[in-house]
């Protein structure tokens, strides 16, 4: 064990962390509405020294076979080294795929996108909705970063008109919203010696053994979870976690409901 | 309440059948072949053995690499061979729920090389790849804690179900497969898609882990069948 885990493992035995935070605590979160003008919608979040910005456009593309009357959702990611000098350029590895794809799942599951809403003529064209995250600073924690940031952009998303005869989109924005009907939002654990960290930092994440990352929505209910890194946890700690996500889920629901 | 009848006549907390078997391929150090249901997964280990390129060494201990693929034929419609964003995710969580069951300090400087190759896909692919690579990690005589066992489970009109089949992944609140060292009664792989309580969450866990506890049997047994056989116990 290297000096940095075992001062962070002893401060967090007197539920101390190094930046202050108790363990339940996030940083400080700020949210900015519409930082992208050209995007139909966009967020820029802060956690901490953590940046990221989400942008939403849309497409019209044909439906999947399996669901003609459904529009689709993507969630993209690319780690660009304008982050953080550890990252590449380079098509996306497992570390960036991972992070679409937990924050792709937060949203898809809670089904707040109500896709058949979004099709325009069944079986072959409906609208394709594509999430973009560019995170900007990585200081840790870029799952909850990202997470929030494409809820955020999500919810202030306008529907662009589309010219049926000349099978294209006109990219002017109308005075619909993108049809949400839930607020996801994923809360991250780190897990260290045993005990739950909210929100860890780039130091945090260094030393931990692995995180859980819950997702939850406005009734309660979780509708997400993923567990990283080479760690094994037990039952209890699982329990435990689930219950602070709900309660974080909530205060940082209200955030993101004042910042509109 | 109405109970659930499930559509391949399954009792509720019961898996489809399961079948196991060691040392499958010749070449490799360790293999396994593992079919639940309709799923069949193949594993096959190679090492601890030098690691190439060098930057990649660890100076002080094994690294774990691990690659998942689903056969071009393995379903319905054709998969396009290559990596996709599904199979690299899954590659990364499958080796972090077998890190945990591994000494890797024991063997610095190298590599452990894992693949899991899906032959046919009906649900619970990256479960089933999970109980055949823990499976092959061991007939490879690579010292573990513990074998990882690994099982979906879920709810279905009100019924919580476990080891879902194709049919019944369509019709679940929640997919939540889980990966679990029975004896250290330790999670190692959590992911989840749907929606449901804190409650049934807990007790779709529960149910997984029980099955954990069947599947667990049912890979002692496989080694023992190679294993006793060339006179070890």
């Amino acid at each position: 064990m290297n000096i940095q885990t075992s001062y962070i493992i002893s401060h967090l035995s007197k539920g101390m962390r190094l930046d202050g935070r108790k363990p339940d605590e996030h940083r400080k979160i700020e949210i900015e509405i519409g930082p992208i003008e050209q995007a139909e919608g966009s967020a820029r979040v802060k956690l901490g020294g953590t940046e990221v910005i989400a942008g939403v456009k849309l497409e019209v593309k044909e439906p999947f076979s399996d669901t003609p009357n459904e529009g689709v959702l993507m969630v993209n990611t690319e780690l660009s080294p304008v982050a953080s000098p550890e990252f590449e350029l380079g098509p996306p590895r497992e570390t960036a795929i991972e992070l679409a794809r937990i924050v792709d799942r937060g949203i898809r599951e809670s089904h707040c996108i109500n896709t058949e809403k979004l099709c325009i003529k069944v079986g072959e064209k409906v609208w394709m909705v594509m999430v973009d995250i560019q995170p900007l600073s990585h200081e840790g924690n870029l799952i909850d970063a990202s997470g929030i940031a494409a809820i955020a952009a999500l919810m202030t998303a306008k529907m662009v008109k589309y010219d049926e005869a000349g099978d294209k989109v006109i990219y002017e924005k109308t005075d619909e919203s993108v049809p949400l009907d839930d607020i996801p939002v994923p809360v991250t654990f780190g897990i260290i010696d045993g005990k739950l960290i909210v929100d860890p930092t780039l130091e945090e994440e260094e030393s931990m053994d692995g995180r859980l990352t819950i997702t939850t929505n406005e009734a309660g209910d979780v509708c997400a979870m993923q567990k990283g890194g080479a760690c094994s946890l037990t039952f209890e700690l699982i329990e435990q976690a689930a219950e602070m996500s709900i309660k974080k889920g909530k205060e940082i629901r209200e955030l993101i409901r004042q910042s509109l | 309440m109405t109970t659930y009848k499930r559509n391949d006549g399954r009792k509720l907390d019961e898996t489809r059948p399961i079948k196991m078997k060691v040392g499958v391929l010749k070449h490799a150090d360790g293999s396994a072949l593992v079919s639940i249901g309709k799923t069949v997964a193949l594993a096959a280990v190679y090492g601890p053995r030098e690691l190439n390129p060098r930057h990649m060494q660890e100076s002080d201990r094994a690294i774990l690499q691990c690659n998942y693929t689903m056969a071009p034929f393995s379903t319905k419609e054709r998969v396009r061979p290559g990596p996709s964003r599904r199979s690299t995710e899954i590659s990364k969580v499958t080796r972090e729920a077998l890190e945990p069951a591994l000494f890797l300090k024991d063997f610095p400087k190298t590599t452990i090389d894992l693949y899991i190759v899906i032959l046919q896909a009906n649900a619970g692919t990256r479960t089933a790849g999970i109980n055949a690579a823990s499976l092959a990690l061991a007939d490879a005589g690579i010292q573990m804690r513990d074998l990882v066992t690994s099982i979906a489970a879920g709810k279905i009109e009100g019924h919580y179900v476990i080891d879902l089949n194709g049919e019944e992944e369509e019709l679940t609140d929640c997919d939540l497969p889980i990966a679990y060292m029975p004896r250290e009664k330790k999670f190692t792989l959590i992911q989840m898609d749907g929606k449901i309580t804190k409650e049934d969450m807990k007790n779709v866990i529960k149910l997984a882990v029980k099955g954990c506890e069947t599947l667990y049997e049912h890979q002692r047994k496989a080694l023992l069948e190679k294993w006793s056989k060339e006179g070890f116990e």
